[in-house]
């Protein structure tokens, strides 16, 4: 490890002891073997092969903690001052391997069994059982479309959103309380915000949103009788909680915008509506790019809202994905093919993102 | 001096009309757009206080339309009249919301120091895991954004059934962080990269140790991203419900859980429903009134390069 390329240049004289070094390497892989150790001895019990008795897991676990730190020392033991900045990034490296890589792994083994967590039987290997069953399922299918349909609504959430931004960034008294009033639904839990606008404001009899419905000449009132009616009402509810979220990350790009090229374009007669969409919206174009991804992002995962208001209905018709892979583990605490439909996902998932990301920096690249 | 010679053309001088015109519809856009983000809370509020006919009848306004009563907050144990007697609702409430509280303030203590160290080691020193570098490391943390919790819900779940951690607090903090992690990590880079590395530089020739001029130097000076890193990880971590609905079922329910069992078994007792809710949202709205400017910090920090 070279030092090469550092922002801070830092030079050490460490000389390290062939003594220090071989505790350190000691400490690392004797850390290591008893974590080996204890894996062994609790796989063999858990298999029946040696009665020793662990209740659950946790020793291993402990004994993995253990080498976490002990790795994290070591470094400092074999590398001095290297090891020391390698101890800035290690720790949470370590964090998100073990949360997240190990789990992808041991989900992936999951997913090519049967496995009812209900039923006596425990795992099942069934190799491509769940995918087939995945490819016959319709309600899978009409989850994934209906995700399109959301990720759509954002072009609209974004329009709203921009129209916003513009508004709080244009000469206004009162600058600060509107500011604040436009964060408030991102502040809302969705759970409380399905009970509060979804079960109490949308109510057909006496919510507040169905009588305004009533009294502009609509009779019957009823936000989640249609299917599109229902999707639409869901669209609408999460682009109330997130509108805000895209809104100040365009008025910061707004207020990060030079003043002198708006001033030139105003002087030069682009004014008002030209002048956005030929000064503003171009330069603006990196941060909306950036606004619409992490938005995007955060609707791949939009499941709160469904699963308490409509829990999917009418027919699946509003069902997410997750909120789908939810209930497919309420109803029928099924592991197996839950995690397969996730996998799947998360698949179809990191391709869109690529692809689009890759557009998006061709988009943004300025134009020469 | 008294007769003006030159005339502005009417070209050129400010459209009086036009002007107010403007403005009004200005102003008349902001404020339907506050009152559409403020009024399903005004809504709740005051249903809190509600009853029946009242919410049959539509009323809105306190005093004038109908009499505040206790109703929906004693249903909680949280009215006047109830507050110094017991309360097995309220002892039920009290203990979601401290688990919620634990666990907010705990993940995003742990994710916002897990991932301060490692956005400063990324922006000051270049590393090589095996085939990674620093912006593959970066990515590989970033990337952890766009996995859906959907993914990790199962294998936690089966897991945390073989670990004991089923239903423990410390087993949401762990999954919280990881979920807030990526955040943090990308407006902490933002911070640190705005701090000119001839603070540390300095530091170091005056004796300092790396660690020793990161807490006591760079720190300090980054304490407003940490803040606003804080601040965004509570209220994310505060409402989350997806882990907690899984992997929660007697002992650490948070109160998002708590919230979304009462919808389906109390039927429409608004007044209560609407008191717990209120309850349940009140401190993020504090928090977001009295923070708001870390929390709109925060977000731009990823917008604006």
């Amino acid at each position: 490890m070279s030092g090469q390329g550092d922002l801070l240049h830092v030079v050490t004289s460490d000389d390290i002891s062939a003594t220090r070094r071989r505790a350190g390497r000691a400490l690392i892989w004797g850390s290591a073997g008893l974590l080996a150790v204890i894996a062994l001895l609790q796989t063999l019990d858990q298999t029946g092969m040696v009665e020793i008795g662990f209740a659950n897991w946790r020793p291993t676990l402990y004994a993995y903690m253990t080498w976490a730190v002990c790795l994290c020392w070591g470094q400092v033991l074999i590398r001095g001052e290297q090891g020391k900045r390698v101890l800035f990034v290690l720790p949470a490296v370590l964090f998100v391997v073990s949360l997240v890589v190990f789990p992808l792994l041991f989900g992936l083994g999951i997913a090519f069994s049967n496995w009812n967590l209900s039923s006596p039987d425990g795992r099942q290997f069934n190799g491509l059982d769940n995918l087939r069953q995945m490819w016959a399922d319709p309600f899978y299918w009409n989850a994934l479309k209906n995700m399109v349909w959301y990720t759509l609504a954002i072009a609209v959430e974004y329009t709203i959103a921009f129209g916003m931004a513009l508004l709080l960034n244009s000469q206004i008294r009162a600058r600060k309380f509107f500011r604040v009033a436009f964060l408030m639904p991102l502040m809302l839990s969705p759970v409380a915000v399905s009970w509060m606008i979804g079960k109490s404001m949308l109510e057909p009899r006496f919510g507040p949103i169905a009588r305004l419905a009533r009294w502009l000449g609509w009779d019957n009132p009823a936000f989640f009788s249609t299917p599109e009616m229902a999707r639409f009402t869901i669209m609408v509810m999460d682009a109330w909680t997130f509108i805000p979220f895209m809104m100040i990350m365009l008025l910061a790009g707004l207020q990060a915008l030079p003043k002198e090229v708006t001033e030139a374009a105003r002087v030069d007669g682009a004014s008002g509506w030209r002048g956005f969409w030929e000064v503003t919206f171009p330069l603006m174009l990196p941060v909306s790019v950036t606004a619409i991804l992490i938005r995007i992002i955060f609707k791949l995962k939009l499941a709160d809202i469904i699963i308490n208001v409509t829990a999917g209905g009418p027919g699946g018709a509003t069902d997410s994905v997750t909120s789908f892979i939810f209930r497919e583990y309420r109803d029928r605490s099924n592991v197996g093919y839950g995690t397969l439909l996730a996998m799947v996902y998360l698949v179809i998932i990191v391709i869109f993102m690529t692809v689009l990301m890759k557009l998006a920096e061709r988009w943004t690249r300025p134009r020469t | 001096m008294s007769e003006q010679i030159f005339h502005d053309s009417a070209h050129d001088s400010p459209p009086r009309l036009k002007w107010w015109m403007g403005r009004a519809a200005i102003y008349g856009a902001l404020i339907l757009w506050a009152v559409i983000c403020l009024f399903p809370i005004y809504w709740t509020a005051t249903t809190s206080f509600k009853m029946a006919p009242d919410v049959m009848k539509g009323n809105m306004i306190p005093w004038v339309d109908f009499t505040p009563k206790w109703l929906g907050w004693k249903s909680l144990g949280l009215s006047p009249d109830t507050i110094w007697t017991e309360s097995t609702v309220r002892a039920e409430f009290l203990k979601r919301f401290m688990n919620s509280a634990i666990t907010a303030l705990a993940s995003s203590t742990l994710a916002v120091v897990l991932g301060s160290l490692a956005a400063y080691g990324l922006s000051r020193f270049s590393y090589r895991f095996g085939v990674m570098r620093n912006s593959d490391i970066s990515f590989f943390f970033l990337s952890q954004l766009i996995l859906p919790p959907v993914v990790l819900a199962l294998p936690f779940l089966v897991l945390y059934k073989e670990l004991a951690l089923l239903d423990t607090r410390i087993g949401l903090i762990l999954l919280y962080t990881l979920t807030v992690l990526p955040i943090v990590i990308w407006i902490m880079r933002d911070a640190f990269a705005g701090i000119p590395t001839e603070l540390e530089e300095a530091a170091l020739v005056d004796g300092l140790s790396i660690w020793g001029a990161f807490l006591t130097i760079i720190l300090p000076l980054a304490l407003p991203g940490m803040v606003a890193a804080f601040i965004l990880s509570l209220v994310l971590t505060w409402n989350e419900y997806f882990f907690a609905a899984l992997l929660t079922s007697t002992n650490a329910n948070t109160l998002p859980v708590m919230v979304a069992s009462q919808t389906g078994s109390q039927g429409i007792s608004w007044w209560s429903m609407a008191a717990l809710s209120f309850a349940a949202i009140l401190p993020l709205i504090v928090v977001g009134v009295a923070l708001e400017r870390y929390i709109i910090k925060g977000m731009a920090a990823g917008a604006v390069k």
